[in-house]
């Protein structure tokens, strides 16, 4: 299925909008690619019961780790406890397999298309430490905030709203009007 | 019947392959949608790019479609495809958590996968960030755990809220969305500055192949219990005409003696027999809501043994085959209902009642002064009664059908 889509893809460039001059090739059209994540996403529920998911993933990763450091406060806290009590192996979870596909999937497609390249994206009227600054405090609440609505927005709004899930499509708009109640507070840093 | 056992076909780890497989494919569309530049993913919130909305709602119309086609078709069981259990107010402030998060740091978890996949460095340290927050809930999560498991409301769906069919919920949702859509277009022409006159004209026709997908689903239908077990019938019926899976009163004792198994019992006769009397810790079922008990049946635990109670057996074989078509595993039928248990458990002569045979075959045979409710002694017999009952156990557990299990 990846595969396919991946030899599709450079014949489907050219928008002029979005087109960047040399080397990466443009992004394709967003609703193409919607229409791709939905046969994907599609493909998780038919394929496996399960959608998709990132948040879970990155949790039990964490969990691996703090259970590496301190197994006895992991087997003390019921949070920690279920994915990693005792002999449990946080890691033995389909959900880190969709994670560890995720970065690997967009690794790939990055290089396919010239997309690979150590830099900081940000806004013109900040400073990389400031950038980064705030990328830390908002993977904070995100993480946090995913955590608290028991997912992120791959396994909660994507994957529930798919399946009709009445808390899915609350979640989904409390992300989004979250988003657009602050944005305008914080416009210098993104424009 | 989809979703497959994958652990069952490929093996505990070879299951994870096809995991691997659906990621990959997940991190190359949002790779190529642009979603690992975060500020293309911010550029949603100042209206001037609204790619987030587009790919988005794109992805869940399409799968939705996809998904209720498949369900419609009888290739995919609903019952099994994991719906996220609803807790409405920790969803919504933890939903506003991330949209804060989201407008400050630039990502969603998923997409600063992608990001840091392309070696983005406001990315990488985005998942830092996401590191330390879920850290933080980790170890804080008890302090909040009255609020953070409350308004819990189950495996709760929009077409169960609206009291609609699902095609109808479908089909609002893609009209709302398409209207999205065009709206989101126009704020990109005003404030993104974009000409709209070159955006393809294949998205007109996605739109249109979408709403004709939605209306074949509204005319389809989803299939009924009924539907559902007709499908199965021709295989099934033996177990019931070789009573396979009547259970002996005797078997039955057994199984409330036995603590190693998650014992249901649905007592699915009308409330007042109920009341009159019915086996202790068994539940009064409305008959109606079988269909709608079935997701949450199928999300207890493997040791799940599931007994169907009726006066006699009519409404309890009924009861058997509903839950049966909607993939309950391990269900049972008491062997000749609440009269046969009575026959072997009642005492004649005794003050609340008396047992005799009333001809109403259909109905309670035996006669209670009162609501005795679980209070009546045989409500709880003895667990040595059964040393001296002969009967053939029939309950063999069944292994239960992977059915999700969620962003955890």
């Amino acid at each position: 299925m990846d595969t396919s889509e991946q030899k599709n893809q450079p014949t489907d460039t050219g928008h002029p909008q979005e087109s960047i001059p040399i080397a990466p090739k443009p992004y394709i059209n967003s609703y193409l690619a919607g229409a791709m994540l939905g046969v994907v996403l599609f493909m998780a529920f038919f394929l496996t019961g399960n959608g998709l998911g990132a948040s879970g993933g990155i949790n039990r990763i964490l969990v691996f780790f703090e259970d590496v450091v301190a197994p006895e406060h992991v087997d003390r806290t019921p949070y920690l406890l279920k994915m990693a009590g005792g002999d449990k192996n946080p890691l033995d979870h389909w959900i880190i397999f969709i994670v560890v596909g995720t970065v690997l999937g967009g690794f790939v497609s990055g290089m396919i298309h010239h997309r690979v390249s150590l830099e900081v994206i940000k806004g013109p009227n900040i400073t990389v430490p400031t950038r980064l600054t705030m990328a830390f405090i908002g993977g904070i609440l995100m993480g946090y905030g995913a955590r608290f609505a028991r997912g992120c927005t791959s396994g909660q709004a994507l994957s529930g709203g798919a399946v009709l899930s009445v808390g899915s499509w609350a979640f989904m708009f409390a992300v989004f009007g979250g988003g657009y109640a602050i944005a305008y507070f914080l416009r210098k840093f993104w424009n | 019947m989809a979703p497959f056992p994958l652990a069952e076909i490929f093996g505990h780890y070879g299951a994870y392959v096809i995991y691997l497989l659906v990621g990959i494919s997940f991190g190359a569309v949002l790779e190529m949608a642009g979603f690992g530049i975060s500020t293309k993913l911010a550029a949603q919130f100042y209206f001037k790019d609204q790619t987030v909305l587009k790919v988005m709602f794109t992805g869940i119309l399409v799968a939705m479609v996809l998904v209720f086609w498949a369900t419609g078709l009888g290739l995919l069981d609903y019952n099994r495809v994991w719906v996220n259990p609803t807790y409405l107010w920790p969803g919504i402030v933890g939903g506003l958590i991330m949209g804060f998060g989201f407008i400050i740091g630039g990502f969603c978890p998923g997409t600063s996968l992608v990001s840091a996949a392309t070696l983005k460095i406001d990315g990488i340290v985005f998942i830092l960030g996401v590191f330390t927050g879920i850290f933080i809930f980790g170890e804080t999560v008890e302090n909040i755990s009255v609020f953070w498991n409350s308004s819990y409301l189950g495996r709760f769906t929009l077409q169960e809220w609206l009291g609609i069919s699902t095609g109808t919920t479908v089909l609002l949702i893609i009209v709302i969305a398409l209207f999205m859509f065009w709206g989101a277009e126009h704020l990109e022409r005003i404030f993104g500055g974009k000409d709209l006159s070159k955006a393809p004209k294949a998205r007109i026709v996605g739109a249109v192949v979408l709403l004709v997908a939605t209306f074949g689903l509204v005319g389809m239908g989803q299939p009924t219990s009924l539907e559902k077990w007709n499908q199965i019938s021709a295989e099934k019926t033996s177990l019931l005409e070789n009573r396979e899976v009547q259970i002996h009163p005797g078997e039955l004792l057994d199984l409330i003696n036995n603590n190693s198994l998650n014992l249901i019992m649905l007592d699915v006769r009308d409330e007042t027999d109920y009341n009159l009397y019915h086996i202790v810790d068994a539940r009064s079922q409305a008959m109606d809501e079988l269909t709608k008990m079935a997701p949450v049946l199928l999300q207890e635990t493997a040791n799940t043994v599931i007994v169907t109670i009726d006066n006699d057996e009519t409404r309890s074989t009924q009861a058997w085959q509903i839950l049966t078509a909607e993939s309950v595993p391990n269900v049972y039928i008491l062997d000749g209902g609440i009269n046969h248990w009575l026959d072997i458990f009642g005492h004649e002569g005794h003050a609340d009642c008396s047992t005799e045979l009333i001809p109403d075959s259909d109905g309670l045979r035996h006669v209670f002064h009162g609501a005795m409710g679980s209070r009546h002694e045989s409500a709880e017999p003895d667990e040595h009664t059964v040393e001296h009952l002969e009967y053939v156990p029939k309950v063999k557990l069944e292994k239960r059908k992977p059915t999700g299990g969620g962003c955890g």
